[in-house]
């Protein structure tokens, strides 16, 4: 078979204790992640994508299941893959670059230094200018460029990103998309996305699962064959438009079996 | 785009015509309004205020001495101005001000620094354990409804009569704010800040010291005013109950002996020195802010 995934979730299964009883957030689902490849979750709200990052990224122990990655169990290990949340959390007492340098400086290296690797390649991403500015002042896709550099930064193969783009507006996701696109070809990473946007999915990906929720599971994993470069306009193909469609069939087919089930 | 085909399905669609229908009317029924300015207050340069503000002061000084001195009031009981003055001149010439400044500003300044310093590291260190925490807690609210300054003839009998009781007397009324204000700093931690720390990989003591720390600052400094206030408070309670020096004991002894002007006088050389320690704190807590840029 092929070689060994990046990062595979191995049966992974998640149950809530809450005041109303069990949760059962996730059912096990099982992913597998080839180094390199630049994949996307989609889902309904609360389907737990955060939720697979969460136990990936080892922040929350699964109920059943291991992860693994290169091959090596990971369950329960923290600091082994980079892990955008679904807010920026830029620390307002730190200023742009400083907020950036965070994982090298969490992983031991001097300040000093970590700011000398940071400082170029933040220039080099559209932050110039913006390096000694606090968070505050920047905007909403300045502040997730910093985010997404502090991820990246963080010398992991892997990278989680959550909803990244999913409070910009439209025309700011679109350079985001390119500018994303355009790291993820210089830094040789592995990326997993969960967004809501289907499109944004299908654009950037190599490979889509849909999730659908109560319990959580992946029902279909949709490769993307478009080839690389993309520019804008492949959004239109043919191939482009079999797929968007297949994703949205399969998202509402979850959202009747979610209302049939309440009712 | 997309998530207009999806929602096509479900319930929004009976919503969707419902809201404009139902602006419309109320837009067209309402009567024309007259026309209404947006009401200015015009701002008084600040050479007409302050000088608004010393003449209050000065009539009011100058209605004193004139009532005590035509007999309006009882000059014994109110004392007048040019008899405070003269005494305040006696208490810093021949009297022991500077004694009696020196030693409220020191137990006031030392019970701030002790218990501002503890109480916020008490309050940080809830931080590392929920368990801790949840059993600490009950205590210190009972602490803190306790009425400390009922206790203080206590801690003078403990602490002896010297500075050393006015200090601890002090401390228990900043200690607690503190700690209690610090562990609502900690309390208002978001999880999601920890769980990026530690997905970079980080040790409990880099999270506390990269993010608790520098989170709650702003907390540390919010009680800097009330504390210095609540440890003047303390320092007076204490030299009201006993003491060799001070300016509480001060404006006690001249009650007794009915020397009301140089109450008048003890008093006045109090608040200066509230104002003054007040300023120097509000002083600090500027630069510390801008020091962390919150
Ligand atoms: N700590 C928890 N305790 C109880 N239930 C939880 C907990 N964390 C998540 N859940 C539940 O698990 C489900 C999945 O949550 P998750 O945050 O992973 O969803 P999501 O797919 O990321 O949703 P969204 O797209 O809104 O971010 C939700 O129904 C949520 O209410
Ligand atoms: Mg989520």
């Amino acid at each position: 078979m092929a070689p060994v995934a990046k990062l595979r979730l191995d049966q992974v299964s998640m149950t809530f204790k809450t005041p109303a009883g069990t949760f059962r957030a996730l059912a096990p689902v099982t992913l597998s992640i080839t180094q390199g490849r630049f994949v996307s979750l989609i889902g309904p709200s609360g389907c737990g994508k955060s939720t697979i990052f969460n136990i990936a990224a080892g922040l929350l122990q699964p109920s059943g299941g291991r992860v693994f990655i290169d091959g090596a169990e990971a369950t329960g290990t923290i600091g082994r893959v980079g892990y955008m949340l679904q807010k920026d959390l830029l620390l307002p007492w730190r200023k742009v670059l400083d907020n950036v340098v965070l994982g090298m400086e969490i992983q031991g290296l001097p300040l000093r230094r970590a700011r000398e690797r940071a400082l170029p390649l933040l220039r080099r991403y559209g932050l110039a200018g913006f390096e000694y500015l606090y968070p505050n002042a920047l905007s909403g896709g300045m502040r997730q460029r910093a985010a997404l550099l502090r991820t990246l930064l963080f010398d992991t193969d892997v990278i989680l990103l959550d909803e990244p783009f999913g409070a910009l507006d439209a025309q700011t996701k679109l350079q985001m998309q390119e500018w994303l696109l355009a790291l993820w070809a210089d830094f040789n990473k592995t990326v997993v996305f969960v967004t809501h946007d289907v499109e944004e999915a299908i654009y950037l990906s190599d490979e889509v699962h849909v999730m659908a929720s109560r319990p959580g599971r992946v029902i279909e994993t949709i490769a993307v064959p478009i080839p690389r470069p993309r520019q804008r306009h492949v959004t239109l193909l043919p191939e482009f438009i079999t797929i968007k469609e297949r994703c949205l069939e399969l998202l509402a087919l979850d959202h009747n079996a979610a209302a049939d089930e309440a009712a | 785009m997309t998530m207009q085909e999806t929602s096509g399905i479900g319930a929004p669609l009976d919503l969707a015509p419902a809201q404009p229908a139902a602006a419309q009317p109320t837009a067209t029924a309402l009567p024309a309004k007259p026309a209404r300015r947006l009401p200015v207050q015009k701002d008084w340069p600040l050479w007409v205020i302050v000088t608004v503000q010393i003449a209050i002061l000065v009539s009011f000084i100058a209605l004193w001495q004139v009532a005590a001195d035509y007999g309006w009031i009882d000059g014994f009981f109110w004392s007048k101005p040019s008899a405070i003055y003269a005494t305040l001149i006696k208490f810093f010439t021949e009297g022991d001000a500077w004694v009696d400044i020196g030693f409220t500003f020191r137990s006031t300044i030392s019970g701030f620094l002790l218990g501002t310093t503890i109480g916020s590291l008490l309050g940080l260190s809830f931080w590392w354990s929920r368990n801790y925490a949840a059993i600490v807690q009950p205590y210190l609210i009972c602490f803190e409804s306790l009425p400390k300054l009922a206790l203080a003839p206590l801690v003078i009998l403990v602490f002896g009569m010297g500075l050393a009781s006015k200090v601890a007397i002090a401390t228990a009324l900043t200690l607690v704010v503190s700690t209690l204000t610090t562990y609502a700093g900690v309390k208002a931690l978001d999880p999601d800040g920890e769980k990026l720390f530690y997905s970079l990989g980080a040790s409990r003591w880099q999270v506390f010291r990269k993010l608790v720390v520098p989170f709650c600052l702003p907390w540390v400094i919010s009680v800097l005013r009330v504390n210095i206030g609540l440890a003047l408070t303390g320092a007076i309670v204490g030299e009201f109950i006993a003491s060799q020096h001070g300016l509480g004991r001060a404006i006690l002894y001249a009650g007794e002996t009915y020397d009301i002007a140089l109450v008048w006088v003890a008093v006045l050389v109090l608040s200066t020195l509230a104002i003054v320690m007040y300023g120097a704190v509000s002083w600090l807590e500027r630069i510390l802010r801008k020091g962390i840029r919150q």
